[in-house]
């Protein structure tokens, strides 16, 4: 009989009309011990205002560096089931469609081997399955691995890349991102499961510029979806939105960053000066049965986000203003120019250095050089204000002399 | 002999193709538009006129596998047996029959599920593990998102705000759930220097690497009873806790000292305007489990006057640029100090280097 405990702070948590986090404990501890000893040291840590895990130790599966987080209680003796207390980061299919039968199987190997309790999905994108033992890590990757799971990215190596549902069941895709994010996963498997990088790169895929997966914040590697044609235009649906109420002028046109649009109310049609339109979605958000992104599609590569350990936070800034990854060659071309970024960020970055970091560090200019990437203006917001400029005068005297 | 069946590795993630649903496979890269029905309900319509249907369903994200098997059985009835998460743990299930739409809600809602998160809402919030798996927080995670969101459970259920609004929440400065472009963010927070465990701290770390790994370079190498250690310079400590991330035996927890600060006005989205970061708004609010009241009615405040002031299409630092910081600080009634202004590299960028103001009485 597993114990049975008090949990008078965390049946508070039962209450009130949001999904409780308690009752998918309570429902795991049922029938595993783990989860119920989880439940008993949060409510102590409830109670102490203070987590009970100890900091990670190595424990991984055979052959890989990533993919399994350490984790013990410092209460071993009192909460013995969870005295260790691994997570195995799985990675997860793009987009995150599952079937039911590969859900039910994932359960399964988690029901045999681990807690029982999982984070569906933790927030690079895996799936989480939440606490194991040591000895267990083994057989829940194989089993895994015979499902056709395999785990994801932990430590200093390439994390699990994550996509937007794509042209899979939106129609502002600019390219596939659900290929993309699995083209460039099955490539960086090594990268993936074997940490050899200064720390980690994140991969997001993002189909338009309203970025659902929070690319430009929290990936190394931003790839945002835009178009360089003219935005497709239906005047007759254009119409049917005034008909039915919409307030273009004040809610589309007004509301434009570029003021690229012009409204006719009499004859209820939509002008745009596609040259100054930035692509910002707004309006097409707004009106989508009478707006779309044009035909000439593909992303924005952009390079250096991340949360503020250690240098302060960074989003990122672009690399190419376009690039038509649903092309075999430009993808290719793509990944040849991140191998040449991931090369130059291994080769001189610091420890515990993510790449934007290490731009700020060497400088734009230089990391450019290094990579082989002309300076284009639309690399900066706005030129530099300061008068500080390294000039390379030996450079310059060659070339003169040449 | 016992048989030895070869290893799998490097086999990556499953192909996602084999999960699509028929509709969807069929329709891939050849939508035309989709409209949102009611609350959480949108459908999808393909050029060929073929139909998704999609019903979003909250999550709490630490799920047992009786609720995953839940939600298999959900897709098996209604789905064709393919669901799919979104990038905020929601749940959705896709159908092609608008009569599955009311059956799929039902059946969510009475195992206590809303149904929503779609449009000018408040979607499930992106968050950390706190106490229940991190050894580095600052606060829990899962509590605070769920008192949270009970809070706010009305607004994820209708779409009657001025635009979306996106609140995350991590439980350290790692920032795991990086919450630093929410509209609104709870970000946990230590506020004491680490404690030197010098007894165990030249076994089981590198000193060099963890002297190095202070930003303020307040970390330096010293001998304490003729055992090396470190010395940290406590007046020079911000609290980061990277030491403690390359070194256990700077534990930096505390009890009474760790909490939550909020922050506001950040977006990820380039919609009208440009991606951007969340700011302070609140420095400090002490941990009071179990449901953190101080914090959900800070969150709840900022929400309400946001709501009622702010015009159709503002998302939270829309209408703060708009109104400007000293009118938000006044209305939302948060009170300003020396901790709003930064002191971080180039902190200059944020001082208002303009005589362009807003007049506010401050009386």
């Amino acid at each position: 009989m597993p114990k049975e405990y008090k949990t008078p702070q965390l049946d508070e948590l039962e209450k009130g009309p949001w999904p409780s986090f308690v009752k998918e404990i309570k429902l795991a501890a049922k029938n595993n011990e783990m989860a119920n000893d989880v439940l008993g040291q949060l409510e102590q840590s409830y109670d102490e205002r203070l987590g009970h895990w100890k900091h990670g130790g190595i424990v991984g599966v055979m052959g890989y560096g990533g993919g399994v987080i350490g984790r013990y209680s410092d209460l071993p003796d009192k909460y013995p089931a969870v005295s260790h207390f691994h997570t195995l980061r799985v990675n997860h299919p793009s987009g995150w469609f599952y079937t039911s039968d590969a859900l039910r199987k994932v359960c399964d190997i988690w029901e045999k081997h681990g807690s029982g309790l999982t984070n569906m999905h933790g927030s690079t994108g895996d799936i989480v399955l939440l606490g194991t033992r040591t000895e267990k890590l083994e057989p829940v990757f194989q089993e895994l691995a015979e499902a056709g799971f395999d785990l994801g990215g932990s430590g200093s190596d390439v994390r699990t890349p994550s996509c937007c549902v794509g042209k899979a069941r939106c129609e502002w895709a600019c390219y596939d991102t659900m290929k993309a994010c699995y083209d460039i996963t099955m490539r960086y498997q090594d990268e993936l499961h074997r940490p050899a990088f200064p720390y980690k790169w994140k991969f997001k895929f993002a189909g338009c510029p309203n970025d659902c997966v929070a690319s430009i914040a929290r990936a190394d590697c931003s790839l945002i979806g835009t178009w360089r044609d003219d935005l497709r235009i239906d005047q007759d649906e254009v119409a049917a939105y005034a008909d039915g109420g919409l307030d273009i002028f004040n809610d589309v046109v007004l509301q434009c960053p570029a003021k690229c649009m012009r409204y006719d109310a009499e004859k209820k049609t939509l002008e745009v000066d596609n040259e100054s339109c930035r692509r910002c979605m707004h309006c097409i958000n707004v009106m989508p049965k009478a707006l779309r992104p044009g035909t000439d599609t593909g992303a924005v590569f952009l390079l250096g986000s991340k949360a503020p350990i250690l240098e302060g936070a960074l989003l990122s800034s672009v690399m190419v203003p376009f690039v038509n990854l649903d092309d075999e060659e430009e993808f290719e071309d793509f990944c040849d120019l991140v191998d040449e970024m991931i090369d130059v960020w291994c080769e001189e970055g610091k420890a515990r250095e993510r790449v934007g970091e290490f731009i700020q560090r060497v400088g734009m200019g230089n990391f450019l050089e290094a990579i082989g990437l002309e300076p284009m203006p639309e690399m900066v917001a706005y030129p530099r204000d300061n008068p500080y400029i390294f000039y390379e005068m030996e450079e310059e005297e060659e070339l003169e002399e040449a | 002999m016992a048989e030895t069946k070869p290893r799998i590795t490097d086999i990556g993630p499953p192909d996602y193709r084999q999960f699509l649903p028929p509709v969807i496979e069929k329709n891939y890269g050849q939508w035309k538009y989709h409209e949102i029905l009611e609350p959480g309900v949108m459908v999808h319509v393909a050029e060929r006129g073929d139909k998704v249907y999609t019903v979003r369903v909250a999550s709490p994200r630490l799920l047992s596998l009786d609720t995953i098997r839940f939600y298999a059985d959900v897709a098996d009835r209604y789905c064709g047996g393919h669901l799919r998460f979104t990038s905020r743990h929601n749940v959705e299930f896709m159908t092609t029959d608008a009569d599955n739409v009311p059956e799929i809600r039902k059946e969510v809602e009475e195992r206590g599920h809303l149904v929503g998160g779609i449009g000018n809402s408040i979607t499930s919030m992106v968050h950390t593990q706190g106490w229940v798996h991190c050894h580095s927080a600052a606060t829990d995670a899962s509590g605070i998102v769920k008192a949270v969101m009970d809070d706010l459970a009305e607004h994820f259920t209708a779409m009657d705000l001025p635009a979306k609004c996106r609140i995350a929440l991590a439980c350290c400065l790692n920032m795991c759930g990086a919450v630093h472009c929410s509209d609104i963010a709870i970000l946990g927070i230590h506020r004491k220097p680490p404690r030197i465990e010098h007894d165990k701290l030249d076994k089981i770390c590198e000193i060099p690497l963890v002297s190095s790994s202070c930003p303020t370079a307040a970390i330096r190498p010293t001998t304490v009873n003729g055992t090396k250690s470190v010395d940290v310079i406590e007046e020079d400590c911000m609290f980061c806790a990277n030491c403690f991330t390359v070194c256990p035996a700077l534990p930096i927890a505390d009890a009474e000292a760790d909490g939550v600060s909020i922050w506001v006005g950040g977006k990820v989205s380039n919609a009208r305007t440009q991606p951007r970061f969340s700011k302070l708004a609140i420095p400090y609010i002490t941990n009071n489990p179990p449901r953190w009241p101080e914090v959900t009615s800070a969150v709840k405040n900022i929400v309400d006057v946001w709501r009622q002031d702010a015009r159709k299409f503002e998302r939270i630092g829309d209408w703060i640029e708009r109104i400007g910081w000293p009118r938000f600080f006044k209305k939302t009634g948060i009170e300003f100090g020396k901790e709003h202004i930064d002191d971080y590299t180039h902190a200059g960028l944020s001082f208002q280097r303009t005589a362009q103001i807003t007049h506010v009485d401050w009386d």
